[in-house]
């Protein structure tokens, strides 16, 4: 089966002052897949999901999203992503509704169209009693199940999601991954960032980003084939301890040398 | 066109959310009209004045009941004694010390020119003067009912010349008159800019303008949603006191309303794209709310409001004329108390749309999408 890449990075870099955020990435995004950003805290995901989504301009390289050039055209891929922050940003101060509103009239719907697909959202996620609540007033899991809805309200190609189990109940982050099947199976092109390892299995193929650089690329049953692992998390481990490399790297030679 | 409809929707359901902001934007206006406009004037009601009366004649005691007279003068003490009518003076109780030397009475009388020494505390300077002209003219008065009794020939000759003035546009000289139009103007302005400014802050403080600008929504459609609620409550807010004015204060409204709503809805364009020009640039709302008092003290301070800009060094008025405040100050003054037409003041109009137009145009330009 031939498959049709949505993102394709060429040799990224982008630095902030002499910091290297993101250090020559090179990947691709197939159509219809979910694909699992991994990496540690700091390890540069944002950075990059950021480049991705238009948010942010590149150092260098090439970033292809949705057919646009990401440094050219970085509106074009906005009309065709969606995209869920890491901090939650719906507005606080307007109910359910008036936030699915006020984005569903960005991304150019129709105000019956809109209505008619709130009230099914709010069905699905059961919560239709809240829709004219407002924001603030709800649980952090229902905010992130509501942001991540508003980011594929419009039915965009791609959506990225930053971090979005971060800080939920194991429940909610099971009802997530279920929404998040949901929108692939539409065929939604899923790009998720997560540091919980155990998401990771739940991937059709997952990066492993450490220190900017990304250190391993497959699907999770190759990757633990090829490190010899029981999990994802596991093979996490085996990669970013002793591949913390650089400056880490020379001190455990020193203390090699030591012994 | 119709992503600004739904942008400009949450940003009123945003600003009437707020409870308390929601009743200040209409409130506050009225309590700043019906504190400022009695408040700030420099008519002088009385000036304390002390005597230092050493000729005791009735030349002299004709002179102080001639001050008595005067609503504008208040005998404060008599004295003899030098020193103590300098402390007065000196502890800010006497505005003036007229100091009445002896022979006053015996010079008058014998044709000689009378001599007398006025002190007036500078402090204020504008108060000095004021106080100055209105005793140089009670003084005169005096002089003229001398001359009439005693010779009313060379009365008649020294009346030769007449002259009788009248102030146009404000007869009265009525401060009330004469500022009313300028708050009006800055109490318009002052809330939507801070508003306007720390509205757009915020986003970006909470985060919530990250989810904006991911979307395809165009950089002037955002901005301009970001004005066009304000630009409104400025206008309603101008309607307000507009009508505490008539009813509270019975100014005079000499010229089109059409006209003061067209003139102050381009000044708040203005004012609002600077807000927003300087919102864009600042990261946290202290540092909107700094930048942001920076320009209004010196906007109002050198718009004319209190000092006629004529008075101001030349390289001011050059300064001031980037100043939206000062176009506008004008503008009303001439509509409100000159019954000004739009070819009077086309040209402030289109100077002040040119300002619009600029800092609009910054706004738009420094608003980054992508950074």
């Amino acid at each position: 089966m031939t498959r049709n890449p949505v993102i394709k990075v060429r040799n990224l870099v982008k630095k902030f002052g002499s910091f290297v955020a993101n250090d020559n990435l090179s990947f691709e995004v197939y159509e219809g897949e979910i694909f699992g950003f991994l990496g540690a805290n700091g390890a540069g995901k944002t950075t990059a999901i950021r480049i991705l989504t238009g948010l942010s301009e590149p150092t260098s390289g090439e970033v292809m999203v949705a057919g646009f050039d990401a440094r050219r055209q970085p509106e074009e891929i906005k009309k065709n992503i969606g995209y869920m922050c890491q901090k939650f940003s719906l507005y606080d101060d307007l109910t359910i509704r008036e936030n699915i509103m006020l984005y569903g009239g960005i991304y150019g719907l129709g105000k019956a169209l809109i209505r008619e697909r709130t009230n099914q959202l709010l069905d699905r996620l059961n919560f239709r009693e809240y829709g004219d609540r407002l924001i603030s007033s709800l649980p952090l899991g229902l905010k992130q199940k509501l942001a991540f809805s508003v980011a594929v309200f419009h039915e965009p190609r791609i959506v990225f999601l930053d971090e979005p189990t971060g800080g939920v109940d194991p429940i909610t982050r099971r009802q997530f991954w279920e929404m998040i099947y949901e929108t692939a199976s539409r065929g939604i092109t899923v790009f998720v960032t997560t540091h919980y390892m155990d998401e990771a299995e739940y991937c059709d193929r997952v990066s492993i980003m450490s220190e900017g650089r990304i250190v391993a690329i497959d699907t999770p049953a190759e990757l633990k084939k090829q490190y010899d692992a029981e999990s994802v998390e596991e093979v996490f481990v085996k990669i970013a301890r002793p591949g913390m490399k650089h400056g880490k790297e020379s001190e455990t030679a020193d203390n090699k040398r030591e012994a | 066109m119709r992503t600004i409809l739904y942008l400009i929707k949450k940003e009123f359901l945003q600003i009437f959310r707020d409870k308390f902001i929601g009743k200040a934007i209409f409130g506050i206006p009225i309590i700043q009209m019906l504190i400022l406009v009695p408040a700030i004037t420099f008519e002088i009601k009385s000036s304390e004045i002390c005597i230092i009366d050493n000729d005791r004649t009735s030349e002299s005691r004709g002179l102080i009941s001639k001050l008595d007279g005067s609503p504008f003068f208040r005998i404060l003490q008599s004295t003899s004694s030098e020193k103590e009518a300098n402390e007065l003076l000196y502890s800010d109780k006497a505005d003036i010390v007229l100091h009445i030397p002896s022979g006053f009475g015996k010079d008058l009388g014998t044709g000689r020119p009378a001599k007398i020494m006025a002190s007036v505390n500078a402090i204020n300077s504008m108060t000095a003067q004021l106080s100055w002209a209105y005793l140089s003219g009670v003084i005169r008065d005096y002089n003229l009912d001398i001359a009439i009794s005693g010779n009313p020939e060379a009365a008649n000759a020294m009346a030769a010349i007449g002259i009788t003035n009248r102030y146009w546009y404000n007869e009265m000289l009525n401060y009330k008159h004469y500022m009313l139009p300028g708050i009006l103007g800055i109490l318009v302005a002052a809330i939507g800019f801070v508003l306007a400014g720390l509205n757009m802050v915020k986003e970006k403080e909470v985060g919530t303008i990250e989810q904006i600008n991911v979307t395809p929504v165009r950089k002037y459609q955002f901005i301009t949603a970001k004005m066009v609620p304000f630009l409104v409550i400025g206008l309603i807010d101008l309607a307000i006191g507009l009508a505490v004015g008539k009813l509270v204060f019975d100014i005079p409204f000499e010229g089109s309303i059409l006209l003061l709503f067209l003139g102050s809805a381009i000044f708040l364009v203005a004012a609002l794209g600077l807000a927003l020009f300087v919102s864009t640039m600042s990261g946290t709302q202290q540092q909107f709310m700094f930048v942001a008092f920076f320009f209004m003290i010196i906007f109002i301070l050198m718009s004319g409001i209190f000092t006629p800009l004529e008075s101001m060094p030349v390289w001011a008025q050059k300064i001031d004329m980037a100043n939206p405040v000062a176009y506008l100050m004008r503008i009303n003054r001439m509509i409100m108390l000159k019954g000004s037409t739009l070819s009077d003041i086309r040209g402030d109009l289109f100077a002040l749309t040119a300002i619009a137009v600029i800092f609009t145009a910054l706004a738009i330009n420094r608003y980054r999408k992508t950074a």
